[in-house]
């Protein structure tokens, strides 16, 4: 039995691999096998021999067009799952999602007010990874200014920064032009991953890198946080820096992913929750799992996104038309790993 | 012999609420003492001021000679295990993974444990007599369950001295027993204990010294006969009791007088 749980688990791994190959297949372009092998081969050869590679539509479309988005897509998924599941446990509370401190927000409101000044996409970007960061760090100095301590403060301040944001974001919707940059707005609010460039990626891969690598190194002492602030301190942890560390990769990788798609909702939330059920609270299981099944889920809604009618459907309707009862189902199982 | 404990005029307060004032008193290797005391008397207060999770306003407790102001929190912890009176475990780790939690202090920050930690962790819940529970998630335990984890987790910290918060607390009078045997056999290995306690005859049971706390005041201290009497029991819980040696057991019981 054991083993057989093993073997199943060692499979889920190479999921994103699977689905990252399969995915270029995926689309309104239709491309058969072989034109992807050939496309494959005649890019290794421009790489290693010199030979220039003919610039056909098929190689636009598959490596120009969908490579990048795929790439985007595993990316995202996997950060906003892995910060998810990292908040989860430092607030001990398996509702969180990655926005719980007004990062979604706060990033939305960045990209808004960026479309409404300069509608560059370079600064879009920018300014919503800035304003996450932002909303995390006005709601840690709140909480911090108050007298209460812990993690409730922390969460009520991320509700505060959050309104103000959200407000904010209304401000900028009001003001901006009905027939150009409200459309734009609106778009950007529903995420997408539609105009994502190799680029775009470049930018985004520092920062989700550090973050992950950081919140893998210390998997294991999210687990001891989980415990509570009294047994964290009593197992020799320091409580206040360890958890400061984790909110800001977290929040770091968010605003990362939040920077080239929008604001996705639930992948953050169901992800951990898929993941426990598979390999079970210990984070140093689970939170290797949540960057692998949120790969995979981000990845099969994007395709989704890009196939099921004629026009791109936003990835946040997506994702909460999927995950929404997807988690009810969980629910309705009893058996998420948690009491 | 070293003094393993030495808590030297502790004060604490929450706000302005004096919750301790000017506690002292000192503990040898091998040592039980239990602390009694009535609810809100301070003895978690003490307790969590010692396992260094409360920063005392005045007053030192030194642990093997050295200051605990001064030694960071994951010395703390290589010293002394903290047995919490409860615990609310919000996601269902399994007992073993529970259990491994206690090697924190012992591993650098970036590391996970490896296969010596979950040797000891397995060693340590044989220690206790739970080896069978390995497996099982912590949220599916009986309370007596549940306090042998919790001391099983503080036993691979490896500690010198073990705070005990009220381990008998929630527990029913058979599984209170074991308790307090694992309490008495920790002790007999060498590790000194400080156990918070409600009932009176549990210092009688397990203690070689008890120290009785009344408004955040140490009103007695000092080997067991001579804290628990019926004047100091009657006078700290406000009731009326009669400590009588029961002869063919060979010791003495604290009970409740009928009005």
């Amino acid at each position: 039995m054991r083993d057989y749980r093993y073997n199943c688990t060692t499979l889920v791994y190479l999921l994103p691999i699977a689905l990252l190959i399969i995915s270029l297949f995926v689309g309104r372009y239709q491309t058969p096998m072989s034109a992807v092998v050939d496309e494959s081969i005649n890019i290794f050869s421009s790489l290693f021999f010199g030979t220039s590679a003919s610039v056909s539509t098929q190689h636009t479309v598959l490596f120009n067009v969908r490579l990048p988005r795929i790439l985007a897509a595993l990316l995202v998924g996997a950060s906003l799952s892995t910060a998810g599941v990292s908040f989860q446990g430092i607030f001990r509370n398996p509702l969180v999602s990655p926005y719980i401190l007004g990062v979604g927000t706060g990033a939305g409101f960045g990209a808004c007010l960026a479309i409404l000044l300069w509608n560059s996409y370079l600064l879009i970007q920018c300014m919503a990874f800035a304003f996450g960061l932002l909303a995390m760090f006005i709601a840690i100095s709140m909480s911090k200014a108050s007298k209460g301590t812990g993690t409730l403060v922390l969460v009520l301040s991320g509700m505060i920064v959050g309104s103000i944001f959200t407000a904010l974001t209304s401000l900028v919707k009001y003001l901006a032009d009905p027939y150009d940059e409200l459309p734009a707005i609106v778009f950007w609010l529903m995420g997408s991953l539609a105009t994502v460039r190799f680029v775009d990626l470049l930018y985004i891969l520092f920062p989700m890198f550090i973050g992950t690598l950081v919140l893998f190194l210390l998997r294991w002492r999210i687990n001891i946080l989980s415990l509570g602030d009294e047994e964290a301190k009593a197992l020799g942890m320091n409580v206040e820096k360890m958890r400061l560390i984790i909110i800001v990769c977290a929040t770091l990788i968010t605003s990362a992913a939040v920077s080239i798609s929008g604001v996705i909702g639930w992948v953050g939330l169901v992800v951990p929750h898929i993941s426990r059920m598979i390999v079970g609270p210990n984070y140093s299981r689970l939170l290797p799992m949540s960057i692998v099944i949120g790969a995979s889920f981000m990845l099969i809604v994007d395709d989704l996104s890009r196939t099921i009618a004629a026009t791109e459907i936003p990835l946040g309707i997506l994702t909460s038309l999927i995950g929404a009862p997807l988690f009810a189902y969980l629910l309705k199982r009893g058996r998420l790993g948690w009491n | 012999m070293e003094l393993m404990l030495e808590v030297k005029s502790l004060s604490f307060s929450y706000g302005n609420g004096k919750v301790l004032e000017n506690v002292s008193f000192s503990l040898k290797k091998g040592e039980i003492i239990c602390i009694l005391g009535p609810n809100g008397s301070g003895k978690s207060t003490l307790i969590k001021c010692i396992a260094g999770i409360l920063k005392p306003d005045s007053g030192s407790i030194h642990i093997l000679g050295k200051d605990t102001a001064s030694l960071g929190a994951g010395d703390i912890a290589r010293h002394i295990g903290y047995v919490p009176q409860q615990n609310e475990v919000v996601f269902p780790f399994s007992v073993l993974d529970f259990v491994v939690m206690g090697r924190a202090p012992h591993l650098s920050m970036f590391a996970s444990p490896g296969a010596d930690d979950i040797k000891l962790a397995k060693e340590s819940l044989a220690m206790v007599g739970i080896s069978d529970l390995a497996e099982r998630p912590v949220a599916n335990l009986s309370g007596g369950q549940n306090q042998m984890v919790l001391i099983a987790r503080a036993l691979v910290q490896k500690p010198a001295l073990l705070l005990l918060d009220e381990p008998t607390s929630h527990l029913d009078f058979g599984n209170q027993i074991l308790v307090l045997e694992t309490v008495q056999r920790l002790a007999s290995l060498g590790m000194s204990i400080v156990m918070n306690t409600h009932m009176p005859d549990h210092a009688f049971l397990v203690g070689d010294r008890a120290a009785a706390l009344a408004g955040g005041r140490l009103v007695a201290v000092g080997k067991v006969e001579t804290v628990v009497t019926s004047k100091m029991m009657s006078s700290v819980y406000g009731v009326n009791v009669a400590v009588r040696e029961i002869e063919d057991m060979k010791r003495k019981v604290c009970l409740p007088l009928r009005r």
